[in-house]
Parts: C-alpha cells; sequence; structure tokens
C-alpha cells in the first residue's frame, strides 16, 4: 500500500522522538483504513492534548486537533451531527484517562460510535515526563522523583467495565495483533477501545533505566502474555507482565442507533 | 392609565402554586387579552420550604414583573403569610387557609379564612388540588379574569387525565368564596 | 373571553430561547442540569427529535461545550446552555470555538455568584466573564435579553452572528428572564433573517480555513463534505496547521480580534426611551432594564427628565452609543445585579466625564423601580 498517500508529506517531520512506538500506530491505523478501503473524505481523526494527539496533523483526513482530555466529547458531537462520519479518537494515557477520565468511561457507557485508539506509554511525554495514571506503581517521573506512590489504570479493564463493545490491548511490538485489533475495532458499531503500549525512550525508559525504543520494544517481545494464558496464572507470575488480546467482543445497541428510535418515537408522537 | 394587578400566591414546595399562577396568566393574557407575568421565588427543596409566585395583569406593558403593593395575597402556610404580608396594600385581601394560617397579622387588610385543604380532601378526595380551589376563591372574589378563561387555562395546563377533577376543584373554590360572601358581605374594592 | 390566537403563547423565558433556538435552525444540543437553566434542556429533549434534530445530555459541562462545538463542526446548528458554575466549566472550550472559528450559541442564564451561590435566585454578574472568561485575547458577542419575545429574538440573532461571524455567541440571560411566564406573540418564522455559515467556492486543494481574505471571515467548510482540512486550537496559519512563526500568528490572531471589531456596527444594539432631552441618563441590561423603565416612566410623570439606556448587546461595547447618547446628561445612574461590572465600562466610553452613580445589588433580589427613582431624584 501507499501510505504516502495518507499522509500530508509537507508536515514531516514528525515532532516523535527516536526510538517513540507513535508512528507505528499510525501506520497500523493507515493499513487498516486502506484494508477497508474508506474515502479519507468519509473519515475524522480527533485528538486531544499530548504527543499522541499530534497524530491528526499529519494525515489527509478531516481532523481535528481539541483540548486536553476532551477528544471524545468533541467527537460525539461529530459524529452525531454528521453520522456518515467514521470518527476515530486517539489519545495517550494522561489524556484519555486522567483529564479526559469521565468522557472516557461515558463513551464506554453511551457507547457511541466511535473507535478510539489509545497510546498509552505510561508517562506525560509531551510535558516532560510526568507520572501518568498509567505509570506504574514504583517507577519514576519528573514529578514521582521518588517513584510513584499511585496504583496505575488497567485502561482495557476500565473501558470494560464502562460498557465498550470492543475492548484490545496489544504492543507496537506486537505489530500484526495491532493491525488485527485496530481493523477488528473500526468495524465495530458502538464504542471500540484498542489500547497500544508504546516506548517512551526519551522520558519513561531514561529515567527508569529501560534503555532506548529497541530495548523497550524488547521487553515488549519478551514479556508479553495472552490473555487466555494470564487466566491461569497468578498475580506474582503476571508481576511485571503485559497482558494482551481481546478484552472484549460483543454485540450491543449503538448509541445512534438508540437515538434513531428516540427520533422515531417523537415523530410517532407516542 | 394602565391598571396593573398584582397577586402572590404563597405557600410550601409541592403545593403546586407555580401552576396556579400559570392558569392565571395564561387566562388573563391568552384568553382574556391581557397583559400577564408570572415569575416564582422558590428554595432549592422540590417539597417544603417557602415558595411563592407571582402574578402580575394589567391592559398595559408590565415592567417590573414583580409582585410590590400586592392586591390579593393567598397564603397556604403560616409561614407564608407572616413572610409576605408585608407586601400586601392597604384595604387588599388576605386569603388564608383556615386550618394552616391561624395567626392572623394585624394590618388594615381584608381577610378571607376558608378551609381550602380540608375541602380538597373531604369534597374532592384529593389533597392536591387544594391549588385550584384556591384558584377558584381568587377568581370568585376577585373577577379579574373570566371563569370561562380560566377553565380554558386548567384544562391546557393541567397534566392530562385531570383535567375535570380541577375543573371541580375550581368550582368547589368559586363555591367556597361564594359561601363566605354570604356570610361575611362583599369584598372592598 | 377572546378566540386565542394561535401564535400568542404563555411561555417562559428558558422555553422563549430553546423554540428561538428551534427557529433558528438549531438542530443539535448538549447540555448538562443545572438551574435556572435546565428547561432549554428540558424543552429541547422533547422537541429536538420530533424535528429530527438531537439532544444529548453529556457527562459534565466541559463535554456539552466540547460536544456543541464538534457537531457544528459537523455541519449542524448547535446550543448549550447553562449557569454561572458550569459558564466557568465551559470556558476552556468557548476559547477553542473563538480560536478556531466555530460557530456555535452558549446560554447562560445568570444566577447568584460567586461559585456555588444562589443557584435559583438573580444575579448579572457574569458579564466580564462573558468577555474575559478564557484565556488569551478573542473577540466574544454576548447580548442580553430583557423579555421573553426578547430570549426568542435574540437565541435566533445569536445563531445568526454565530453563522455569520464564525464565532461563539453567548445569550446573557439572567433568573429572572429566564424563569418568567409572559406573553409572546411568535413571529413568521420568514421574519427571522436566518443566516447560514459561507461556504467556501474553491475546490478543495485551494481552500484555506483562516484565509487572510477582504472580509476578515474565512468562509467554512464542514467536515465530510471534500474540504480535508486540520482544526487545532493551537496558533495556526491560514492553511489551519499550528506555526510558529511570529508574522503569521500575529497576523491570524489580529485578523481573529478585527472580524468582529470592525462589523460592530453591524452587531450592536441599544434600546433608548426618553432620551432626547433627558438630564439624568440611567443605563441598565436584562431584567433589571424592566425595573428602570418602571423608574423612568414614574420620573417623567412628575417631570424629571431622565432617560433610559437599555444595552441589548453587551459584547462588543457599546461605548460609541453610550458616549453619544450620555454626551448631554447631567448625571449616569448604572444599575445592575453585580458590583459594577457595568459601571466601569461606561465609566471607561464616557472618559469620566459625568458622574456615574452606581446601583448594585448582589443578594438575589431584583433592583426595584423605586431603588432607582430614589437615586434619580438623589441630588448627587
Amino acid at each position: 500500500m501507499d501510505y504516502l498517500y495518507y499522509l500530508r508529506q509537507d508536515k514531516m517531520p514528525h515532532i516523535w522522538c527516536d526510538g517513540c512506538g507513535h508512528g507505528i500506530i499510525l501506520k497500523s491505523i493507515l493499513r487498516c483504513v486502506d484494508k477497508l478501503g474508506w474515502d479519507k473524505n468519509d473519515i475524522a481523526l480527533v485528538s486531544g492534548i499530548g504527543c499522541s494527539s499530534r497524530t491528526p496533523g499529519y494525515v489527509d483526513f478531516n481532523t481535528l486537533h481539541t483540548t486536553h482530555g476532551r477528544a471524545l466529547a468533541f467527537a460525539t458531537g461529530l459524529k452525531i451531527a454528521n453520522p456518515k462520519l467514521h470518527v476515530i479518537v486517539v489519545s495517550g494515557d494522561g489524556d484519555a484517562t486522567a483529564i479526559g477520565g469521565n468522557h472516557f468511561i461515558h463513551a464506554a457507557r453511551r457507547n457511541i460510535d466511535i473507535t478510539m485508539i489509545i497510546y498509552n506509554n505510561y508517562i506525560y511525554g509531551m510535558t516532560g515526563g510526568q507520572v501518568s495514571p498509567t505509570t506504574p506503581a514504583h517507577k519514576k517521573a519528573s514529578t514521582a522523583p521518588y517513584g510513584n506512590p499511585d496504583e496505575p489504570f488497567d485502561i482495557s479493564r476500565l473501558a470494560q467495565a464502562a460498557g465498550a463493545t470492543y475492548v484490545a490491548r496489544s504492543t507496537v511490538y506486537h505489530v500484526g495483533k495491532m493491525d488485527n485489533y485496530i481493523g477488528n475495532a473500526l468495524q465495530k458499531t458502538g464504542f471500540s477501545v484498542v489500547e497500544i503500549l508504546t516506548p517512551c525512550p526519551t522520558s519513561y525508559g531514561r529515567r527508569n533505566k529501560e534503555g532506548n525504543g529497541v530495548d523497550m520494544m524488547r521487553y515488549q517481545k519478551e514479556n508479553t502474555i495472552g490473555i487466555e494464558k494470564a487466566k491461569n496464572m497468578s498475580a506474582e507470575a503476571l508481576a511485571g507482565k503485559i497482558v494482551t488480546g481481546v478484552f472484549v467482543d460483543k454485540e450491543q445497541e449503538s448509541y445512534l442507533n438508540r437515538y434513531n428510535e428516540v427520533i422515531k418515537k417523537a415523530q410517532s408522537g407516542v | 392609565m394602565a391598571f396593573r394587578y398584582e397577586v402572590r400566591l404563597s405557600g410550601s414546595g409541592g403545593q403546586g402554586l407555580i401552576l396556579v399562577g400559570k392558569v392565571l396568566a395564561e387566562a388573563a393574557a391568552i384568553y382574556d387579552g391581557l397583559n400577564a407575568t408570572q415569575s416564582q421565588s422558590y428554595g432549592p427543596e422540590a417539597r417544603g420550604g417557602a415558595s411563592r409566585s407571582e402574578v402580575i395583569i394589567s391592559d398595559g406593558d408590565i415592567d417590573y414583573p414583580k409582585a410590590e403593593n400586592i392586591d390579593i395575597l393567598l397564603a397556604l402556610t403560616q409561614e407564608a403569610c407572616d413572610k409576605y404580608i408585608g407586601d400586601l396594600k392597604e384595604g387588599g385581601v388576605l386569603i388564608v387557609d383556615s386550618q394552616m394560617v391561624t395567626k392572623i397579622p394585624e394590618g388594615n387588610f381584608q381577610v378571607v379564612a376558608v378551609p381550602i385543604i380540608q375541602s380538597a380532601v373531604e369534597r374532592l378526595g384529593k389533597f392536591l388540588v387544594s391549588n385550584i380551589i384556591a384558584l377558584g376563591i381568587i377568581i370568585k372574589l376577585s373577577g379579574i379574569v373570566s371563569e370561562d378563561s380560566v377553565k380554558h387555562a386548567i384544562r391546557s395546563r393541567v397534566p392530562k387525565g385531570t383535567e375535570e377533577i380541577n375543573i371541580k376543584a375550581f368550582y368547589t373554590g368559586i363555591d367556597l368564596a361564594q359561601n363566605w360572601l354570604d356570610q361575611h358581605g362583599p369584598l372592598k374594592h | 373571553m377572546e378566540t386565542p390566537n394561535p401564535n400568542i403563547k404563555m411561555w417562559q423565558g428558558n422555553v422563549a430561547c430553546a423554540e428561538g433556538a428551534l427557529a433558528a435552525g438549531c438542530r443539535f444540543f448538549a447540555g448538562y442540569p443545572i438551574t435556572p437553566s435546565s428547561e432549554i434542556a428540558e424543552v429541547l429533549s422533547l422537541r429536538l427529535p420530533k424535528l429530527g434534530g438531537n439532544f444529548i445530555q453529556m457527562e459534565d459541562e466541559i463535554a456539552a461545550m466540547g460536544a456543541t462545538i464538534g457537531a457544528s463542526l459537523g455541519g449542524v446548528k448547535a446550543m448549550t446552555a447553562t449557569s454561572g458554575p458550569g459558564f466557568s466549566l465551559k470556558q476552556e472550550n468557548i476559547g477553542f470555538a473563538a480560536m478556531a472559528e466555530i460557530p456555535c450559541v452558549v446560554v447562560n442564564v445568570q444566577r447568584g455568584g460567586p461559585s456555588t451561590g444562589l443557584p435559583t435566585h438573580a444575579a448579572q454578574g457574569d458579564v466580564m466573564q462573558a468577555r474575559w472568561g478564557t484565556h488569551g485575547d478573542h473577540p466574544i458577542i454576548a447580548l442580553a435579553p430583557g423579555s421573553v419575545r426578547e430570549t426568542y429574538d435574540m437565541t435566533v440573532k445569536a445563531f445568526n452572528l454565530a453563522e455569520k461571524y464564525r464565532t461563539p455567541v453567548i445569550l446573557l440571560s439572567d433568573e429572572i428572564v429566564g424563569h418568567l411566564t409572559e406573553k409572546v406573540e411568535v413571529p413568521p418564522i420568514e421574519s427571522l433573517g436566518l443566516t447560514d455559515r459561507k461556504k467556501p467556492t474553491v475546490p478543495p486543494e485551494q481552500y484555506r480555513p483562516y484565509e487572510m481574505d477582504s472580509s476578515d471571515i474565512p468562509p467554512m467548510a464542514n467536515f465530510g463534505e471534500g474540504y480535508r482540512y486540520h482544526v487545532t486550537g493551537l496558533a495556526h496559519d491560514e492553511t489551519g496547521f499550528p506555526t510558529n512563526n511570529p508574522e503569521k500568528i500575529q497576523a491570524q490572531l489580529e485578523r481573529l480580534n478585527r472580524k468582529i471589531e470592525r462589523y460592530r456596527d453591524e452587531i450592536v444594539e441599544v434600546e433608548v426611551q426618553y432620551t432626547e432631552d433627558a438630564e439624568i441618563l440611567v443605563i441598565s441590561f436584562g431584567s433589571t432594564a424592566r425595573s428602570v423603565r418602571r423608574a423612568v416612566i414614574n420620573a417623567r410623570e412628575q417631570g424629571i427628565k431622565a432617560g433610559l439606556l437599555r444595552l441589548k448587546t453587551i459584547w462588543p461595547f457599546p461605548g460609541k452609543e453610550i458616549e453619544a447618547i450620555s454626551a448631554s446628561v447631567r448625571k449616569i445612574i448604572v444599575a445592575e445585579m453585580n458590583l459594577g461590572q457595568l459601571a466601569h465600562e461606561v465609566e471607561w466610553a464616557t472618559r469620566r466625564s459625568k458622574p456615574v452613580v452606581r446601583i448594585n445589588k448582589i443578594n438575589g433580589e431584583p433592583i426595584t423601580p423605586n431603588e432607582i427613582f430614589n437615586a434619580i431624584i438623589r441630588q448627587d
């Protein structure tokens, strides 16, 4: 496929650092869109603030770069106003689950017809490596110099509990799985979430002595366990491991379908 | 010069006084061709607390929409009566529920005490229609809008299915007011 | 009893706002419950789906503002409504709408503040927040209705201005007007002068969403219409993409502010009464202006030359109009349910050439006609 067809080449070079996994996710999104044969005019890519949220600037879709944490709110209005648009939200761990956490759980509860791809690198990269809601306990960050005192969110479990129709997690190392999950998510009606673990060597790896991007991806390769296998493992055995796979894949009526019923009721005078 | 007639309906939240205000204002403005405004003041409670609803009726423009020089004050609780009596104009009419308001304040005004809530329960079996009974009393005593207009406004504003009981409540109020007039003679206007 | 005219309604101000929005073509509303504005959401939740439109109650005020902007970008006229605390929460995204030039209407039914304040009582304390609530230099339009009918008309106007100037427009109502039930003769829809955003006429590859054209108001394509472009709250150039180029940033931000300022004569409306020979001018807005009107009429009946100037547009500020109308008066009185937010602007507009007497009330109770009358007759 021709990646350049989808990229705004005049916006290169991108802002992402050497060893960052975000570009791998971007390519996966483009492969999936290409495979689906969607018209670029029919795709809206919406983001909030952060490194991941710079993705829309580089792709030749309808692109909307909103305020911090609020991408889902804007995307909800956009999707309702123009249901023909394929609305995809890209977000980081801080954007999606700290400042935007409320929108995240309610988008899942509402089952709004949007696909959300969360680039989880355990850190606020753009602002200089501050601790995020997914930074593992005891790891260091620029605002956790003695180690993170908090427990992290499990984003996929959070999305599952809040009611998303499709939830899957991969790492950027496992490109085949990532493509598979993003492709599935884009085809779901309702709220679908794909969480991708992506290395941030600059702000996270360096501070926690986890090496460069290659080292961090090697860690992903060697420490990933499938969700089925993980079900039979103890918490101790799972410590430091990355559990990937499809957490949820179900059919449930989406928000737009439900609201069409509201419109029918209202118009029939019931 | 345009006339300006001020009615304040007071009691506690949940007694339906805002609805009565809207019915009265609609009767005047939509069906009697006058001008009318309705406003309210209330606390955070959906039930209880002091509540007031005000209607201004005029044949001219209504600028200030709040009651200041009240012609008729309805008080369904002692608390409301004590709180709002100060705005009743000299010679104005205070209508109270005779069982809820037992301490009538001193002052130069006319008092009409009627067992409104008791009548709702005994004659119609429904405490909730006390508000419309009170409206009937106000209409009979003031003549500010026509009974036909009020009936139309009641039908348009009350919840579906409750039209007939509310119309009955309205006539119960008119009847109570007539009895009062028969006993005490006409009010001074 | 008369046969009722079907166009005459007894509407609450908030109902008139909802109905005005529908008449203006609003087909999307996102809200969050807050007193004293919730009736707007309630009416629209009932009415919008009947017209094939969408109502959505969002998870918070911030989301309601975001969804409103998103819907507008999707090509649907969109509105949200709130009161003080919610207005505070919406500010960041109001800034986004201003910066990205997305038309939308934000209703603020003002209540007592600061903070949670007086949820069920009126105030007019958000004059400055409407202007400067969000960070940075940006334009804004704010309209203040004084009656239920005017709430209807101004909601329509708010949409028309938002579409015409690609900007968020604030309807600065208050609890008294919002909860007042009053007679409204609904105007025919043909009389409303409905306006839609200017669309690009160039092919997509030539489209510049923030071009510096002679009107200062660039055409706006909706998402999904074949114009694939970028919208961001970052400082951007005429292509819509972020830039760090100081000249381009300066030029864009100057255009952004100029696009409202240069059209201010088309936007600004004031109402005057008895001002031709007035010696004392009372300036007010919103519900308080109703008390002023009564006080001025009372004063005239006693032979006192008082006049009324009511600001229908608060922002852009009608400074020029105030200066002209007050030129021959001896004294200015500004009545408002805050501690002098308007008075401060009036002093600035008149260059402190006249004494400005302030009538301020912030206890949730309206300023009465008598309080204003007393200020008119007082020798100061």
